[in-house]
Order: C-alpha cells, then sequence, then structure tokens
C-alpha cells in the first residue's frame, strides 16, 4: 500500500471534515472501550494476564531466531513449507509463484494485516489472479477500493447507509437488487454472494495471530469463521505472517488469546479460533493438500535489541487505537498507511521510514490511554517519543519549531533573565487584556485562538514577583 | 492505614510552581501554599526554578531537556518533598528524569532521589499527609476533568474528589468521560490546532452535559484550554484549579474572566 503518510495534516483535516466518518467515530469511541472495560473488570487476574502476555512475548523476541527455527522444522515435518521473506517484495515473488504453480484463479483471503503491508491485492491483479477477500468488513472495502481503516474493523469508518449503497452498486449485476436497510439482511446477502467464491478459490490465504513453535501451528481467530473456509476448501493454503507473530507453547497462545479478545472486541474469547498445523493427513476428511508459511521480515529484525523492541510485542487487538481520542478523531485513514493510530504512530515511521512518517509520533497528547489498555503493555507514548528525539536529532523536525525550542531552553536555563521576560510578558498580557479576561486573537498564536479564547493573566504579576514583593509570606486574597 | 501508623510525613516542603502557574494564574500557587501549610507545611519556593522541560522532551529534544532537568535537580536538593500543583509536571518529575541520565549513574541518583520526594499536590495533600477535609465554601455544582499524566502516571483520581466533598455548599456531578483527554498536550494544541479541536469541543461538549456550572481540574494548561473553547463556545461556565476551591479562593475572577473593578 503507497503511503500517504506524509500528508497527514491534510488528512486529518479532510477526516474532521467528512460527516459520514464522524457520525461512524462516535459509536466506536464508546462502544469498544466500554466492552474492554466490562470485559476486563470481569476477570480478576486480567492485570495479572497482562503481565504473563507481556512476558511471553519478551521471551519469544528475546529468542526469536530460535523460536522460528523450531517453528519451521515442526511445519517440515508435518509436510507443510515455510518461506523466508526478507521484504515485502519477496513476500509478494514468493507467493504469486505459489499461486501461479496451481494455476490459481482466484485467491480466497481472509483478514491479514500484514498483506496489506506488502500490497498483495495489487500484486496479484496484476497476475491476473482475483483476490477474494472474505472477512465482511475487508470485502466491503474491496468493493469500494478502500484500504481499512483499523486493524480489526476494517469497514469501521464507514456508516450502514454506505454499505447498503456499496451492496446495491456491486450486487445488483449478481440479481441483488434492493437496497437493504438491516444489519442482518447486509450480512445475509454478504454470506451468499462470498459462498460460491469460496467453493471456487484455488488458494487460501489467512493471516495469523500467532506462530506456535511447539506444534508448527498457525492460529487465528476470526468472529465470522471466514478464515475456516479460507483454509479448509482450496487445495493450497498459505499463511502469511510477520516474524514476531512466533510464540513458544500452545499454553502461551491460551494466555494471549485471554487477554487478545478482551481487548479487543470485549469478548471473552472470539468466535473461533482456529489452529493450521500442517496440509491435510491421510484419513483427514477436509483440508489443503499443500501448505506453505510466507514469514515476512519487513525491517522488523532491525528493530531487535533496540530501543524501540517493544512495540514488536503487538498482538494487533486495537484497543490503542479504541481508545485514542486522535484517532477518535480522525479515524484511520489519516495516518497514511496499513496500521492507524498509537501502534501505526510506533510502527508506521519504522516499516516506511520517519522521513515519510514524520507526523504520526508527533500528533498525540501523550494521554497514555493506549498504554494503560495494551494487553502486552507497550510503552506506546514512550516510544512516540523515542520517534520524536530521532526526528530531532536528524534535523526532521520543522525549522520554525526547532528555532521556537531553542531560545526557549536558552532562556529557561537563564532563570534571572527568564524571570525578567516573563514578568514583562505577564505585565503586557494581563493590562490588554484586563477589560474581557482573555484574547480573541494573539500574535504568534493563532494555533490556539483560532479555536478558542486566550486566558489573561489577572494584574498583579507573576507568581515568583508577588511571592518576593511579599518576602515569602503567605497572601490572603 | 490510621496516621499514626505513617512514618512522619515531610513538613519542609518545596513547592514547584511550574511555569504556567507562575505566569497565568499566580493564585494556585499561593492556594498550594494555604493547603500545605494548613495541613502543617513548612513552604519554601526556590528561587531558581523556572520549567520542567517538557516542552523540549516531548519536542525530542533530549539535551536540552537534560540541561533543564539538571537545573530542576539543583533548585529542588534538600527539601524533603516538592510538591507540583499540576500532574503533568508532576509526573516529568517523578516519572521521567531518571530516563534521561540512563548513561550518567550520579546523575541519574540525583534524578531518582528527586523522583522519590517529587509529588502531586491532591495526591501528597491526602496520600501523604492524610488531609481528609478542608475548610472552604463554594456555592455551585461542579464537574471536575481528571487531567491524563495526573490520572495515568500518578494515579490522582479520588484524592481531589475526596477533599471537594468537604467543600461547603459544593456538589460535584461527574462527566460521561472525565477521563478522555482534553486536547492541550502542550505543543500539540498548536502543532495540530484542528485535531486538538475536534477534542476539546467533544470534551466541552461533555462538560455541558452535567449542566454544572463550574469546571475544575489540576492542570493549568488543560485548564486554559478548556476555559478557552468553553468561552469560544459562550457557554457560562467558570474554570478554576481546583486548589483554588478547596483553599478558600472560590470568589477570585475564574481564568479567562475579567477582574471585579477595585
Amino acid at each position: 500500500m503507497q503511503s500517504t503518510a506524509h500528508d497527514f495534516k491534510d488528512n486529518a483535516g479532510a477526516a474532521l471534515a467528512d460527516r459520514n466518518l464522524q457520525e461512524s467515530l462516535a459509536t466506536l469511541k464508546v462502544g469498544f472501550s466500554e466492552r474492554r472495560r466490562q470485559a476486563a473488570e470481569r476477570l480478576p487476574e486480567f492485570e495479572a494476564l497482562r503481565d504473563r502476555a507481556r512476558d511471553i512475548k519478551n521471551h519469544a523476541l528475546a529468542n526469536l531466531d530460535f523460536y522460528l527455527e523450531e517453528f519451521e522444522r515442526k511445519v517440515t515435518a508435518l509436510g507443510g513449507h515455510v518461506h523466508w521473506a526478507p521484504t515485502a517484495g519477496d513476500a509478494r515473488r514468493i507467493i504469486g509463484d505459489l499461486c501461479k504453480s496451481v494455476g490459481a484463479r482466484t485467491v480466497a483471503k481472509s483478514k491479514s494485516m500484514v498483506a496489506e503491508e506488502i500490497a498483495l491485492n495489487e500484486h496479484l491483479e496484476a497476475l491476473d489472479i482475483a483476490p477474494i477477500e472474505t472477512d465482511l468488513g475487508e470485502y466491503i472495502i474491496q468493493l469500494r477500493r478502500e484500504p481499512p481503516s483499523h486493524i480489526i474493523a476494517p469497514a469501521v469508518h464507514l456508516t450502514k447507509d454506505q454499505v447498503a449503497d456499496t451492496f446495491l452498486e456491486h450486487h445488483t449485476p449478481l440479481g441483488f437488487t434492493k437496497r437493504l436497510t438491516e444489519r442482518n439482511d447486509l450480512v445475509a446477502e454478504a454470506r451468499h454472494v462470498l459462498r460460491q467464491k469460496f467453493l471456487d478459490a484455488d488458494v487460501g490465504l489467512t493471516g495469523a495471530n500467532f506462530l506456535v513453535a511447539e506444534t508448527g501451528s498457525s492460529m487465528l481467530v476470526t468472529n465470522e469463521g471466514n478464515a475456516d473456509l479460507s483454509n479448509t476448501l482450496p487445495k493450497m493454503h498459505i499463511v502469511l505472517a510477520s516474524i514476531e507473530k512466533v510464540i513458544p507453547t500452545l499454553e502461551d497462545a491460551a494466555v494471549l488469546l485471554r487477554v487478545l479478545a478482551r481487548s479487543a472486541t470485549g469478548q471473552e474469547s472470539s468466535a473461533y479460533t482456529t489452529l493450521n498445523t500442517g496440509p491435510r493427513r491421510d484419513g483427514d476428511l477436509d483440508g489443503p493438500s499443500a501448505y506453505h508459511v510466507v514469514l515476512l521480515d519487513n525491517g522488523r529484525s532491525s528493530v531487535l535489541g533496540t530501543q524501540m523492541q517493544d512495540m514488536l510485542r503487538c498482538i494487533r487487538c486495537g484497543a490503542c487505537m479504541n481508545h485514542c481520542p486522535v484517532y477518535g478523531a480522525i479515524g484511520g485513514h489519516a495516518y497514511g498507511w496499513v496500521y492507524p493510530g498509537p501502534i501505526g504512530a510506533v510502527l508506521t515511521p519504522q516499516l516506511v521510514g520517519v522521513e515519510e512518517a514524520g507526523d504520526l509520533p508527533n500528533a498525540s497528547t501523550f494521554c497514555g490511554r493506549c498504554e494503560s489498555v495494551c494487553p502486552v503493555r507497550i510503552p506506546l507514548p514512550g516510544l512516540m517519543r523515542h520517534w520524536r528525539e530521532r526526528e530531532f536529532e536528524r534535523h526532521l523536525t520543522p525549522r520554525a519549531v526547532r528555532q521556537g525550542l531553542a531560545l526557549w531552553s536558552w532562556l529557561v536555563r537563564r532563570p534571572k533573565l527568564y524571570r525578567r521576560v516573563t514578568q514583562v510578558a505577564n505585565r503586557l498580557l494581563s493590562t490588554f487584556g484586563r477589560a474581557e479576561g482573555r484574547y480573541h486573537a494573539l500574535p504568534l498564536a493563532s494555533g490556539w485562538t483560532r479555536f478558542r479564547d486566550f486566558p489573561a493573566p489577572p494584574a498583579g504579576g507573576t507568581f515568583h514577583a508577588q511571592w518576593v514583593r511579599h518576602g515569602g509570606a503567605r497572601i490572603r486574597p | 492505614m490510621s496516621t499514626s501508623d505513617r512514618p512522619s510525613p515531610p513538613r519542609r516542603v518545596a513547592l514547584f510552581v511550574t511555569c504556567l502557574v507562575d505566569l497565568f494564574r499566580p493564585a494556585v500557587g499561593f492556594a498550594a501554599v494555604k493547603l500545605l501549610e494548613d495541613a502543617g507545611c513548612t513552604v519554601e519556593v526556590p528561587p531558581l526554578q523556572v520549567c520542567c522541560g517538557q516542552p523540549a522532551y516531548n519536542s525530542g529534544d533530549r539535551e536540552s531537556t537534560r540541561a533543564i532537568a539538571a537545573q530542576v535537580i539543583d533548585a529542588f536538593e534538600g527539601f524533603e518533598a516538592v510538591v507540583v500543583p499540576s500532574g503533568s509536571c508532576g509526573g516529568m518529575l517523578a516519572h521521567h528524569y531518571p530516563g534521561l541520565f540512563d548513561d550518567d549513574p550520579a546523575m541519574k541518583a540525583r534524578a531518582e532521589d528527586l523522583a522519590r520526594r517529587s509529588h502531586e499536590l491532591m495526591a501528597f495533600l491526602v496520600s501523604v499527609l492524610g488531609v481528609e477535609t478542608v475548610t472552604a465554601r463554594y456555592d455551585g455544582t461542579v464537574t471536575y476533568h481528571d487531567s491524563c499524566s495526573g490520572l495515568r502516571e500518578l494515579g490522582v483520581k479520588e484524592q481531589p474528589r475526596r477533599l471537594l466533598t468537604s467543600v461547603q455548599g459544593l456538589r460535584l456531578r461527574e462527566m460521561a468521560t472525565p477521563e478522555v483527554c482534553c486536547g492541550f498536550g502542550g505543543t500539540f494544541c498548536v502543532k495540530y490546532p484542528e485535531i486538538s479541536n475536534a477534542m476539546v469541543s467533544e470534551k466541552t461538549a461533555d462538560i455541558a452535559a452535567t449542566e454544572a456550572d463550574t469546571l475544575l481540574a489540576g492542570d493549568l494548561g488543560c485548564l486554559m484550554n478548556m476555559a478557552g473553547k468553553l468561552q469560544r463556545e459562550g457557554r457560562q461556565v467558570r474554570v478554576r484549579h481546583v486548589a483554588e476551591v478547596l483553599a478558600d479562593m472560590g470568589n477570585l475572577a475564574p481564568i479567562g474572566e475579567p477582574e471585579a473593578k477595585r
């Protein structure tokens, strides 16, 4: 997917003016966080589980080479194949070749953010292979040719009316000519259309929530069951996953699943949890005859051992964006690439470059709500700050900001001069603002006064001036 | 825990005024002094204090931040406790300073020492000094915004509310989402003004829905942001720092309102 993260400010402006988007975000903001809160409250050991989840991922990352090779050994022993893809281009080529090797015309895809990351659909289409998204949200945005706006709810930016219009437009040629208005009817129609596509697919491609080294299994959770059709009906199943998805054992997976669903949707467990362990064996009633796992690095291994490593703990639950007031204001598309919200603000500079995505880690108030709900306790504000430091070191911070900061910090380090300057500023602001008590416009502060008034300080001078004037005595108003 | 189980609480405390209070709302500093003195403390205001360094820290300028932090560490050397009428600046001292000196063990030790001695005002009064009531009167319905750093870094949530219940005439009516950020974020609000505006607009709508006549919080940055938006929207909500009300200084002109002619 082509990044537009460099246009973040324009993207955000457009998002704020989009009435449909704002309507959708209004429901998202309340729903997800409330359900997550209730789910966490119902489980007394939830906070302790978050610690365990963090520790499991930290251990896996500290021994990533070992567990990846162990996973590969297990998959190979089961009759499957593991392919190592250092870059997005490598992953596209490997998957394209696998599809061509079975003469695939259509690929049934279950939701995979990594497939978005490597722009797989565009690549398959160029090879004349039709990718069919089978997750309802992904299917809707595929029809609209839009990227996902959320990592677990890709069409969350759309209203029901927009979905109704999209279905009417795209399903009319298939004989569905009635504009549906009920949610259940829309789901039923999509189910009907998709069922035939599952049956027609030559290859099923899924992502993975976890790769279990101990058993060589890839594990996937969905609420729609579409992954199970994607990986059992076609003759070839390809799992596309990034390297940090590997964990040691099934026991570990059980811990992570318990925090994943609760953090994501407030469910105790997702509706479907599927383990894929190699291709169809003798005596199996169904399953693919060929099983391939494509492991994508795409810059992740370079984060290992750095101060940014914590970002690789992410289990893609979406809680950080569900609780982020910035995401809640502008939605996912404004972030300009695959991963939005706080985790996107940390991952995107790593994966597409900080020159391209420098705005993202800056567009945060550091309110910390993301970190407070992250199931694996990723210090998201701290990681965003690391990016800001790297930008500052590399002179990517805007010149006006750098110069203002330099002047300010020079002054702050001279407390006596600072006192004199602030006393003058205080007196000016207080004198000229006395009549109304505030300013509707102020030079050099238009970013503030465009949207809000600026309070004038009361008469009497700065705190320090008054404190000195009264000899440090308490003042009774 | 009863008061007698505690180690004797610090009595000689330093006030970290914060740069916003110094420049825009000195009354908050005097309110803090009064509350601390009423609780039995001797309050000093070290003269060489300026700013905690957050503008540089949050802009990625680590070197300036270290220099400013070192200056703060010097200024507050030797006090039993350092009290800050702001969760944001308090969090900076109590949580972020030590990490600035990972490559300098001597400074790191001093930063950790300051971190241990640093407290947000409400948390210090209630959780450290064991203050349970104040002597104050405020006739009105107030709503309280939980500023982010105070809430999430320092656990400031119940302490101000507990003290507010002892203010005569005061009724507290909670917002639907008092814990959601107001959109201030320091330089964020001028770097991304449209996004900040969307966030503060949602906050003012939540405030207005309570029908409270007064908004209180523990951080002046957030208060100036919310006051400015409420006033731009023409809403009749008075905005004050919580310390002012607790110190019985609720008769002062609210933030952004003209003072009565003398």
